[in-house]
């Protein structure tokens, strides 16, 4: 601050400077602090949001060491248990399933639309996956209790010789892949279509085939991009409440099948909120699962912000 | 008379996009065997786009309308059962903008080669990638990083790469499209003396914005505007006798301030 002061009080008379540039200097750096302000505002609500969840945790890791509520799986509050196990794994059931099966779709139909597709096909499949990415998530919740679950549980579940009601750990997976593709879709064909077309050109020219093209140049360039995308997927996946708290059924005990029942963190925070809450200790392992979905979000986009500037400085296309 | 690599029968070339563009309109012109031809004329003319269709690399796009015929060693380029890519691998393309594939320097040169599998065992594949790279004079400048990657070099050294690319599958014709203009002088300078040794060997179809450049290279050089051809003749004649008035003034000088304005770039 201290060496930018000084111009402040020199007005536009003093230094023979016309006014006008003078106001002009002046509304510079008024947006400047603006600017700076509005950034780093965001990094305190940020930090704020951590320190708010951490402090509120604190009463429950007070009482029960860190591994036992990681790790052990009776989770009854009204009994003092706070065992965040199982609700672990089904998050991580979930967050796997959905994207071993959305990301792969996500980036052949990225492939697709940027490299295949022509015309009028082109334009009506990508604003079909535009209003796909824009419906609100509760609205395929509800499809689905009325299509996917009796498909699940009438049909899937006993060709594979699995017993279930249609409410589970592979319903949510389901309907979650299909939330967060088009999201997916949308953003890696961005980073396909930002690619220069002399890429294309240098690699048809000495004779390459277009899946080659594909295969060998573009999918890495665009890598970086369709990284991002993936991992947006994976955030949104990680921290859906909605979905799963309407198809996943819910129980406490540790899921054994696909199939199975379960619950995910935020339907942890989602089912006990209202009535648990007066618990003090209750709230503080709810706030406690909260900050474990803040810091592993964060975590994740850190790395994979780092893997992706060794990308991008490796390729330097995006 | 030397024999004819790559001819072109009143080849159209129509963007049909928002707004219909005539970017070539019916160019018969007749590339002989070993030599260079300067394509030169104004900035939007159609000397890009003629280039490409050469290549067929204007299959990737919709909106385009070719019509016309393309001939390669006397076989249609477009009206043929052969495959598209079996065609361009005869013809190299280097682009205006210096373009690495996000691959090492090594696998640059090696890609059309594995593509195609034209060779037999790693040694083979070692040699014929430092071959190529000494062809267009950058083994020297990069032998000890083979393995970087190729976006780790300097344009120049690029668009060398490029050319070393393109050779490297033992294409009948090279094309080249303005592959100085995006360069600074050293490598401008560099890339040129590249393509005076290269065209002792090579049949070159090269795309340049500079007449001192088209003196300095080709042994025949193609004048078009709009689209069309004005004037084609072998290097000679064609500066010290152009035939045809809008030739004059276009070789006469920088009167034309198209003309001034992209050569100073
Ligand atoms: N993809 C496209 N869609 C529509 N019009 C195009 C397209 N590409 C080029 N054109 C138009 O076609 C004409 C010829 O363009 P082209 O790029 O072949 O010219 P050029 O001679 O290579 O110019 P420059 O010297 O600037 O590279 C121009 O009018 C240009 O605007
Ligand atoms: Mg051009």
């Amino acid at each position: 601050m201290g060496e930018h002061s000084g111009g402040s009080g020199s007005g536009a008379g003093d230094d023979g400077r016309s006014p006008r540039i003078g106001r002009r200097l002046l509304v510079e750096r008024l947006s400047s602090y603006w600017l700076r302000g509005a950034g780093y505002f965001a990094v305190g609500l940020f930090a704020a949001i951590v320190v708010a969840l951490l402090y509120q945790s604190l009463p429950l890791l007070a009482e029960y060491p860190l591994s036992e509520v990681l790790l052990s799986s009776n989770w009854d509050p009204a009994q003092n248990q706070f065992g965040f196990f199982p609700a672990i794994v089904g998050t991580v059931y979930v967050t796997i399933l959905s994207m071993a099966m959305g990301a792969p779709i996500a980036v052949l139909a990225a492939v697709y639309i940027a490299e295949y597709a022509e015309g009028r096909t082109r334009t009506l499949v990508s604003s079909f996956i535009d209003v796909l990415a824009a419906i609100p998530s509760v609205i395929f919740g509800l499809v689905a209790l009325v299509v996917v679950v009796p498909f699940v549980g009438n049909y899937l579940a006993p060709a594979v010789g699995a017993d279930a009601t249609g409410l589970g750990i592979l319903t949510v997976s389901l309907v979650m892949a299909i939330v967060v593709t088009p999201f997916m879709i949308s953003l890696s064909v961005e980073s396909l279509e930002a690619l220069p077309d002399e890429l294309r050109e240098s690699s048809l020219g000495v004779g390459a085939t277009e899946w080659e093209t594909i295969r060998s140049v573009l999918l890495r360039a665009a890598g970086p991009g369709i990284f991002s995308a993936v991992l947006l997927g994976f955030g949104r996946v990680f921290g859906a409440t909605i979905v799963p708290a309407m198809l996943i059924g819910g129980q406490t005990q540790l899921p054994d099948s696909v199939f199975s029942t379960g619950q995910t963190l935020p339907t942890l925070i989602v089912n006990d909120f209202g009535e648990l809450m007066s618990l003090p200790l209750t709230q503080s392992a709810l706030i406690f699962v909260g900050l474990l979905l803040v810091v592993v979000v964060w975590l994740f986009n850190f790395a994979a912000m780092l893997v992706r500037r060794r990308l991008q400085r490796r390729w330097q296309y995006q | 008379m030397t024999d004819t690599v790559l001819e072109t029968e009143n080849l159209a070339v129509t963007y049909t996009g928002d707004r219909r563009v005539e970017a070539v309109k019916g160019v018969d012109l007749a590339f002989p065997e070993n030599r260079l031809t300067a394509i030169i004329g104004p900035s939007g003319c159609g000397k890009s786009t003629y280039l490409k269709a050469l290549d067929r690399l204007h299959d990737i796009q919709p909106n385009v309308e070719i019509t016309g015929e393309v001939y390669l060693r006397g076989e249609p380029v477009y009206d043929t059962d052969e495959p598209a890519p079996e065609i361009r691998k005869q013809v190299g393309y280097v682009p205006q903008e210096p373009t690495a594939l996000p691959l090492s320097i090594y696998e640059n040169v090696a890609y059309g080669l594995r593509i195609h599998g034209l060779f037999d065992s790693k040694d083979d594949l070692d040699e014929l990638v430092e071959r190529h790279l000494r062809k267009v004079n950058l083994f020297e400048e990069v032998s000890d990083r083979l393995d970087a990657p190729a976006a780790g070099l300097s344009t120049g050294q690029i668009q060398r790469l490029c050319l070393a690319r393109s050779l490297a599958v033992e294409p009948d014709v090279l094309l080249c499209d303005e592959v100085t203009s995006a360069l600074d002088p050293i490598s401008a300078e560099n890339v040129e003396e590249t393509l005076a040794e290269l065209a002792e060997e090579y049949t070159i179809v090269m795309v340049t914005h500079s007449m001192d450049q088209a003196k300095r290279l080709a042994d025949e050089v193609v004048f078009l505007y709009l689209g069309e051809v004005v004037e084609t003749n072998d290097v000679r004649s064609f500066f010290e006798d152009p035939q045809h008035e809008r030739t004059k003034r276009f070789v006469s000088g920088p009167t034309d301030d198209e003309y001034a304005v992209s050569d100073a770039t």
